[in-house]
């Protein structure tokens, strides 16, 4: 059996072109003055939503762990960069105020009245501990990969040891995102409580550049990090890794019998996948312009799951159509693009509706078209295999349903 | 000949049911060795016990030259010292193509990180074992798609691209059509001739064709052991067990 070289396997060279086609699109549209702003920001955004969900789809769709707290640690990449952009902007203009006066401000002057400036909010004039390294970029940088990937390393180390699978584990992950958030929205937190940061969108030394280009900067620097972790998890599931990690979705026992230690395994994929949460995040909320503990509630990871439900399990592509799909519509239901429709005694407003129309469309996709969008797609290409059950005995398995028309290699 | 593996004086119980009852058992490599007994005899709770799957109450379970204990070593260690396990209902990754389900089995390094920066493939030797057990003509096929007995296959292919020196096989010829069964039995005493391999069968028709040493378990304990003329004709076992049937 040969294997197609990486760079030539059609769903690899598809997701390349996509984003080359649409950046470039864009690019055109913005430059010529037919795209706004806003509207290049919301593309970024939504690359960004592909990125988590990709991860989403390694740790969920390849390793059978239901994760409850991947948006987690895309609000933790977003904190961490944005502690930086907030404080070094902060900094540059209370210099500049303070530039006035007839003698020069001192570091430490500049630096009280920026910290008076970012926590006078919630009742403080002090960096906390966990700003001590905040001016600096690259310590931040580091953390926006650091923290999520530590985090994930120690929950996963305590939960995976302890052999906590299936319903429990997702508890335990939505347990501790809702911690999290709830830590956040205490104004003693050190980030600025229900707050979050903001101005994000203003990035320091880079003043001078209008928003309108920032924007297709941000673009591309997310096409670029979706393409390459595209390519980074198309390889990793490829070959004997994807075989096991297939392998413990479908039936971990098994696993552990032909001598892997499955722990292992889901420790790798759990941190790495929360690692490029992470990056996802730390693109994200420059282009959203803030971060709050509302972003890392629950219920962002829960929409994380639905996307990627709604694309189809199991193919690192459906969780990108799943993921750009949902996140474009609802915010064309939810911006007021949708027209609303007068019934006569009743309006319905997509605002309000919106929700209620997802939940409808999830449990359609479950009911009708288990493999989701990926799945239709490939119904539309491919056979059908004759499958009489499951792939597997673990709750996380692959469902008779989802299964697809082809091996993965 | 010294013992590859001694299980001596374990016991297990559930719930004050006692499935496993100071048993003791031995076998040395290469050799065949068949385990028969009624329903609830403890033949699988005694494979359980020796893969790690679970702990005994009491008793030692030693194994290989340096007499390690097996009962402290986790499932995946227990398997990487060359133990192999099929389990009754055939369990192979149904998702996955019969190619890939023997590369995942092959004897090699099992750590994640060298997983997946590894990655040579060992054609040959895949296509030497989809050979071995029959399978050539399906390496690309889902092993879903596989029927009941090339499953069975299937996993014995795995269990020996392993290269494991004591497998552990439980009821391998369950469901099997006789031609089917006549292949299994072939691949079997082919196997023990270079390793240890323990067959836990209900079925006495297939235990004659293995023609080897059989041990009787009952109600977790060793009731008899000796050559097949030998045990059925031991009036315990006739009584127990044979006069049953």
């Amino acid at each position: 059996m040969t294997r197609i070289p990486l760079i030539r396997r059609p769903d690899v060279l598809a997701v390349l072109v996509g984003l080359t086609v649409l950046t470039l699109l864009a690019t055109i549209g913005a430059e010529m003055g037919l795209v706004s702003t806003s509207f290049v920001k919301t593309l970024g955004k939504t690359l960004c939503l592909c990125l988590v969900a990709v991860a989403m789809d390694l740790v969920w769709g390849y390793c059978g762990i239901l994760s409850l707290g991947h948006m987690a640690f895309f609000g933790i990449g977003g904190y961490a960069i944005g502690m930086w952009l907030m404080r070094a902007r902060t900094e540059d203009i209370v210099a500049a105020q303070l530039a006035n006066r007839p003698l020069p401000p001192t570091p430490e002057e500049i630096d009280q009245a920026a910290a008076t400036q970012i926590f006078g909010v919630v009742g403080s004039d002090q960096f906390p501990w966990m700003w001590v390294l905040s001016d600096v970029l690259a310590v931040q940088l580091i953390a926006v990969v650091l923290v999520p990937g530590l985090l994930a390393l120690i929950f996963g180390w305590l939960a995976f040891r302890s052999r906590v699978t299936g319903v429990y584990l997702s508890i335990l992950t939505q347990a501790g995102t809702l911690a999290l958030s709830l830590w956040l929205f205490q104004n003693d937190s050190g980030l600025r409580g229900n707050n979050g940061l903001s101005g994000l969108q203003n990035i320091p030394g880079l003043t001078h550049v209008p928003q309108s280009t920032l924007s297709l900067w941000f673009l591309w620097a997310s096409a670029i990090a979706l393409a390459a972790t595209y390519i980074l998890a198309a390889w990793t599931v490829s070959g004997r890794f994807g075989s096991v990690v297939r392998g413990i979705r479908d039936d971990e026992a098994r696993v552990r019998f032909l001598g892997y230690d499955v722990e292992g395994y889901k420790l790798v994929v759990f941190t790495g996948t929360a690692m490029i949460a992470g990056v996802a995040g730390a693109l994200y909320y420059p282009q959203a312009g803030i971060v709050n503990p509302a972003e890392i509630a629950p219920i962002a990871s829960i929409y994380l799951a639905v996307w990627v439900a709604i694309g189809g399990r199991g193919h690192l592509w459906g969780a990108i159509l799943g993921a750009a799909a949902v996140s474009l519509l609802s915010s064309w239901f939810t911006g007021g693009g949708a027209p609303d429709i007068d019934l006569g005694i009743y309006v319905v407003r997509w605002t309000d509706w919106w929700l209620v129309l997802l939940g409808f469309g999830f449990v359609a996709v479950t009911l009708l078209a288990p493999e989701g969008l990926a799945g239709l797609i490939l119904r539309l290409t491919r056979r059908r295999p004759d499958r009489i059950g499951d792939m597997g005995p673990d709750k996380g398995a692959l469902r008779r349903e989802e299964a697809s028309a082809e091996p993965a290699e | 000949m010294s013992a590859l593996l001694e299980v001596s004086g374990v016991s297990k119980s559930f719930d004050g049911f006692k499935a496993i009852d100071n048993l003791s058992f031995a076998i040395g490599e290469p050799e065949l060795r068949a385990v028969i007994g009624p329903n609830g005899a403890g033949k699988t709770t005694f494979m359980d016990l020796v893969t790690g799957k679970t702990r005994p109450d009491s008793g030692t379970i030693r194994w290989g030259e340096l007499s390690r204990d097996l009962t402290r070593l986790s499932e995946s260690r227990i398997a990487r010292e060359g133990i192999g396990r099929k389990f009754q209902k055939p369990t192979v990754f149904e998702d996955q193509t019969v190619w890939e389900n023997l590369r995942l089995a092959l004897k090699g390094t099992r750590g994640p990180l060298t997983v997946l920066t590894y990655r040579r493939d060992r054609a040959e030797r895949i296509a030497a074992l989809a050979e071995e057990v029959g399978l050539s003509d399906h390496l690309a096929r889902r092993a879903g798609e596989l029927s009941h007995g090339q499953k069975q296959w299937l996993e014995i292919g795995m269990l020996l691209a392993a290269e494991p020196r004591l497998l552990l096989v439980d009821e391998p010829a369950a469901g099997m059509t006789s031609a089917e069964r006549e292949r299994t039995t072939a691949m079997l005493v082919e196997a023990a001739k270079t390793r240890a391999v323990v067959v836990v069968e209900h079925d006495m028709e297939f235990v004659a064709r293995l023609n080897c040493r059989v041990t009787v378990l009952h109600e977790g304990r060793v009731l008899a052991e000796g050559s097949l003329a030998h045990v059925t004709a031991d009036a315990q076992v006739i009584d127990v067990y044979l006069g049953r049937g």
